[in-house]
């Protein structure tokens, strides 16, 4: 049986050099903008006593989330049997283990003790949903690491389904661990719902798949290779299918909130009146992160409306995740109930965030850094198909 | 024997059984407090008792809480710590107004502590919760979880620490039950200052010790517990909430 040819891209372009030069120096900026908030304290962040998770956060979580979710195009092809899918199996498993480097690089960069890690790894709190994910995490690594070398290692081959399949259970506990670092806080009404678990799933199928898309893209068109039709269109398809569902479990997440008066206030926040956050997101996450890139999904075939699809959808993700993690916070504290409430530690209030550049150039060298490490690792190593035209022989 | 005369030795009396008694009360008080070298013990939950009917426009707890433990501000306030602050309450319907001090609550099952994932924030066996400044990592994930917005992270670097207190940039913190004194067989600074300058509206004590004066308040008067539709079961009470 014919097999699928895969070869390292040659990397010696001045294009080539010249992303890696940008990526680069992105990187060097976040570390800088690192050095410059652990030297003078989080006092220069826009992040406070109130909002304590700020742009770092919304960056290292969509990249966490993404990171599982890319991995689907992989398991599609190796846990369902979907053949189609089967030569872009390595780069989604690429493409999973460099996102997660480099949203737990920002995560761990924006700690308050950074060289304390090793105290992060020598002590455990297992009723910590974050200890917990510290294993998921290093251990996703490490089943991703064995599902691509499966994949590589002819003689492994014959392992790729159990792999695939590890990793695919893998992945969706992780996802869970993730939804669930704010799906288990019980101090806040805007989470504290086992939705987020979900949620996070299906939101990480829809961001992973869209970064997917444009790196594939991307890849293949600065490379030459080409790129079927048959290929994009499924996972045209696919993105619109996921986004969605998205769109499906936000809206229960919020209709289930409506019918509850006790969440009367936190709905009228989100929906009517908190400002940025409302505007955030009926705008970013439902009209640019849904409804738009449903628009562009199904109203057209062209590449051109699939590219500015998973674009929208990855402005739209990174919308609904700053919504939820700095919204979830801004929005105050209920402890007296029919109650107005005032202090100095500015309780009973909307606390106000404005994002600082240290940390959005923090959260941008960690994109970089991900994207820097899946084009080193594509001159590296033959992980992408010499061709993804249509009619190619499917793999052995 | 004229009256002055009695009247003297009268009081006389009362000043020489006093001095002959008052060290062996604390004798008594010196036996009771823990060694240094003693751990806490599960037989004893500190907590303490604030009555907000007497709490009134002052604030003597959170300058004392703040001058005991060396916690100081830059100015500002979105970022500076607060151990303990005074919150004012309005009813939504009726205007009737309230205020009342707020800090941790030392709950018996603290969300502060479920989620630290390296451990650093822990509950000592006699209920205090405290943040191992050696441990913590500032992850922040405890500011976010605790229902009661009392804990704080250290945004700049310190100074003028206490010797009793650390603090460090980059971790975080909160109220301690001015766990050194109480170690001591003290009264935690808030405590003292409400009871000597302020409305005598807090009372400190072991709540597991039916003899102490909280115990006996707590059986005979109606109190309540911030958010206890959590069933945290906080180490702080309220009354008149």
């Amino acid at each position: 049986m014919a097999s699928i040819q895969y070869r390292e891209i040659e990397g010696r372009s001045g294009a080539y050099l010249a992303l890696l030069g940008v990526l680069g120096a992105l990187i060097l900026a976040g570390l800088g903008a690192t050095w410059y908030m652990e030297h003078n304290g989080h006092h220069v962040t826009g992040m406070s006593n109130r909002i304590v998770w700020g742009m770092p956060h919304v960056f290292a979580i969509f990249l966490i989330v993404a990171a599982s979710g890319v991995l689907n195009v992989a398991s599609i092809a190796s846990v369902f049997g979907r053949e189609l899918y089967k030569p872009l199996a390595r780069l989604s498993g690429l493409l999973a283990v460099t996102l997660l480097a480099g949203g737990l690089a920002v995560l761990v960069l924006d700690l308050g003790r950074p060289e304390r890690l090793i105290v992060a790894m020598t002590h455990y709190n297992f009723k910590s949903i974050f200890a917990w994910n510290i294993f998921l995490y290093t251990g996703f690594f490490a089943i991703v690491a064995l599902y691509l070398w499966s994949m590589f290692e002819r003689r492994m081959n014959g392992y790729t389904g159990r792999a695939g399949l590890l990793a695919f259970v893998w992945r969706l506990v992780l996802t869970t661990g993730t939804g669930s670092i704010f799906g288990f806080l019980v101090a806040r009404e805007p989470y504290n719902s086992a939705l987020l678990a979900p949620l996070f799933i299906i939101m990480s199928f829809s961001f992973g798949l869209a970064i997917f898309v444009l790196v594939l893209m991307a890849a293949c068109r600065w490379t030459g290779r080409p790129l079927g039709d048959v290929v994009l269109r499924r996972l045209r398809n696919l993105l619109g299918v996921f986004v969605a569902a998205v769109l499906y479990f936000v809206a229960i997440q919020h209709l289930t909130n409506l019918y509850s008066a006790r969440q009367h206030d936190v709905e009228r926040f989100f929906l009517l009146d908190g400002g940025i956050y409302t505007a955030l997101f009926w705008l970013g996450q439902v009209l640019v992160g849904g409804v738009l890139p449903l628009a562009l999904l199904f109203g057209s075939a062209s590449r051109r409306t699939l590219a500015a699809a998973a674009v929208a959808v990855i402005v739209g993700g990174l919308a609904q995740l700053y919504v939820l993690i700095i919204g979830g916070q801004a929005y105050p504290q209920a402890m007296f109930p029919e109650k107005d409430v005032a202090s100095s530690f500015f309780d009973g209030v909307v606390a106000s965030y404005t994002p600082s550049l240290p940390e959005v150039a923090l959260g941008v060298g960690g994109v970089a850094l991900a994207l820097a490490l899946t084009a080193v690792a594509l001159k590296v190593l033959p992980f992408l198909p010499q061709s993804l035209a249509d009619g190619q022989p499917r793999s052995a | 024997m004229n009256p002055d005369r009695r009247e003297f030795l009268g009081w006389g009396a009362a000043a020489a059984a006093g001095a002959a008694l008052a060290p062996g009360f604390r004798l008594i008080e010196l036996a009771q407090a823990r060694s240094p070298q003693e751990a806490a013990s599960k037989l004893q939950r500190w907590g303490l008792l604030i009555d907000i009917t007497r709490c009134g426009e002052c604030d003597a707890c959170v300058t004392a809480c703040h001058e005991e433990n060396g916690v100081t501000g830059h100015g500002r306030p979105e970022t500076d710590a607060q151990w303990i602050r005074k919150v004012s309450l309005r009813d939504k319907r009726t205007g009737y107004a309230q205020t009342l001090p707020l800090m941790c609550q030392h709950c018996e099952h603290p969300p502060c502590v479920d989620v630290c994932p390296t451990g650093a924030s822990f509950k000592r066996d006699d209920g205090i919760v405290l943040v191992d400044k050696h441990t913590c990592i500032g992850c922040r994930y405890c500011v976010l979880a605790c229902p009661y917005g009392a804990r704080s992270f250290v945004h700049e670097a310190t100074s003028g620490q206490k010797p009793d207190v650390p603090r460090g940039k980059g971790t975080v913190e909160s109220c301690t039950l001015c766990v050194h004194r109480v170690d001591r067989g003290d009264t935690p600074a808030c405590v003292e200052a409400c009871n000597k300058d302020g409305g005598k509206a807090m009372a400190f004590g072991d709540l597991n010790d039916r003899d102490s004066a909280i115990h006996k308040r707590l059986r005979a008067e109606p109190s309540s517990q911030i958010r206890a539709d959590l069933a945290l079961n906080t180490g702080v009470r309220y009354q008149g909430l």
